[in-house]
């Protein structure tokens, strides 16, 4: 199998446009977490502009995996935290959740996995989703593993599985947890390319460690350390994402995150 | 399934035995010979078979009775808070009582026929599956929950689709547990009062010192006990190919 790991011209923009979802931009206004009386951060703002990626990277324990959870509504927020849709609208239900593990459930085929939300909702999952989960499977190469289990794929086949159920969930907003950081470098590269593609147009929170992660995919990138943690202005890495890892300006800026990190 | 290792295990304990038996000639009413017992199991066949029946049926009886409430139970400490905070504490309390002083009150209750038999080995079995299942539904990867939120599914939903099938390998090993005591359940009923059953049988042989009955009535109890216990067992790992099993099949007694 010998794809370039870079292409950039994947012939995925037939399955990436069938939605017409207007995006949405999210306000993280005065974002506070306190743990043990200690604060983990406070007075924190953050604006995820409709239909970019926006990343946060930031060291284990720095709270940026929390803040995500704030957003996705699975932690209570401490006031004063204010979170809100800019068009007034509440969150629920414009959302969708990948997280490091690929959370995909052992006892149901990879075409059920991808299609469980509507299970969860409906109770049922209609002809017409079902028929985009098999177009969108098929797509990023599991064409023929639609009836395996999870335990019978790969690390990154079941990645992409969890892709494919994110994608279908048709959410303008898109939450990311470390989706990419429990794959082998190569298959890594490779699926946050075909990420870049198929969520192009949504508002995307991605969290990240990994600084070259970050200015791969973001359209603005943050970085949030210190105690408390602080975050930066946006950092806007140059050209269109997935951007390729051995631009030279790329490195440079890795370089200089990775220092922002240690400090 | 190998045969032919328990099969020499067990071949090599009934040539000890009967070697015991000669060696020591400890007279037949304390220890019959391997022989005898045999000759016993054949002679009094129908009369076995009779009380088998009886005590299978108690058994089997008990566990559906055991096992459906047990998992009920389970559903509804899960399902509701309220449920947790008031009969859980009474569910732990209530396996103080030893089955054992309970046996004498429900003869009295449920009489002397099958009924009580059955409810004691129900009572048996409740306690395990409700344990390991309730624990099952407790324990759900969390990051299923989190994601089944975000998807916006009801609570009935998670527990329908998520909880309870990422429990059934928990229920599963409950059953067993159950599967492996049913026959405590039925043949103490029997002992405390029936007019039936191997219990009853084992109790009325030993009495008249028909040791070998004794025997004979204890074989075919445990064969009964391992049959029940391979039946759920093969059934749950049948329902639950997904289960991650860390031994290759050949390696699965």
């Amino acid at each position: 199998m010998m794809r370039p790991l870079f292409s950039r011209r994947e012939n995925l923009s037939p399955i990436a446009s069938v939605s017409d979802l207007v995006p949405v931009a999210v306000t993280v206004r005065d974002a506070r977490l306190t743990y043990g009386g200690i604060p983990v951060f406070q007075d924190l703002d953050l604006r995820l502009a409709a239909g970019r990626w926006t990343c946060l990277l930031g060291p284990s324990g720095v709270g940026k995996t929390t803040l995500l959870r704030l957003i996705a509504g699975l932690s209570p927020a401490e006031p004063p935290t204010l979170i809100r849709a800019d068009d007034g609208l509440p969150l629920d239900g414009r959302m969708a959740y990948m997280a490091q593990q690929d959370l995909l459930l052992p006892w149901l085929s990879v075409l059920d996995n991808a299609v469980l939300g509507d299970q969860l909702r409906h109770g049922t999952v209609n002809a017409a989703r079902r028929e985009r989960a098999r177009t969108l499977l098929t797509a990023v190469g599991l064409g023929d593993r639609l009836g395996d289990r999870p335990d019978a794929l790969s690390g990154g086949m079941r990645q992409r599985v969890a892709l494919v159920r994110t994608l279908i969930e048709d959410r303008p907003l898109v939450l990311m947890d470390e989706p990419f950081s429990a794959l082998d470098a190569v298959t890594r590269l490779r699926l946050q390319g075909l990420a870049r593609h198929l969520l192009n147009g949504r508002t995307v929170l991605l969290v990240t460690h990994d600084p070259l992660e970050a200015l791969r995919l973001g359209d603005a990138v943050h970085v949030l350390a210190g105690e408390p943690a602080r975050l930066s202005p946006p950092i806007v890495p140059p050209g269109a994402p997935p951007r390729d890892p051995s631009n030279p300006v790329l490195l440079a800026l890795q370089a200089d995150l990775l220092q922002r990190l240690a400090e | 399934m190998n045969v032919l290792r328990p099969a020499l295990v067990a071949g090599i304990l009934l040539l000890a035995w009967a070697v015991l038996v000669r060696v020591t000639g400890i007279p037949p009413y304390i220890l019959p010979s391997p022989e005898a017992v045999l000759v016993t199991l054949v002679q009094q066949a129908p009369l076995l078979a009779f009380h088998g029946v009886r005590t299978l049926l108690e058994m089997v009886l008990g566990f559906a009775l055991g096992a459906v409430l047990g998992m009920g139970a389970a559903l509804i400490l899960a399902g509701f808070r309220t449920a947790r905070r008031w009969l859980l504490p009474l569910l732990v309390i209530s396996q103080a009582v030893p089955v054992f002083a309970l046996a004498p009150v429900l003869v009295l209750w449920f009489g002397y026929g099958m009924a009580s038999k059955v409810v004691m080995a129900g009572i048996v079995i409740f306690f395990p599956v409700t344990a390991s299942f309730y624990d099952g539904l407790r324990r759900t990867t969390p990051g299923w929950l989190d994601l089944a939120r975000v998807m916006g599914g009801s609570p009935w939903s998670q527990l329908r689709r998520i909880r309870l099938p990422a429990a059934l390998p928990s229920l599963a090993s409950g059953l067993r547990v159950a599967a492996a005591v049913a026959p405590i359940g039925a043949v103490l009923g029997e002992w405390v009062g029936a007019s039936a059953g191997l219990g009853y049988l084992m109790l009325h042989a030993n009495a008249r010192v028909q040791t070998a009955l004794m025997f004979a009535a204890l074989t075919v109890l445990s064969l009964l006990s391992v049959t029940l216990y391979f039946v759920v067992d093969a059934v749950a790992r049948r329902l639950l190919p997904w289960q991650p099993d860390q031994f290759p099949p050949d390696e699965r007694t």
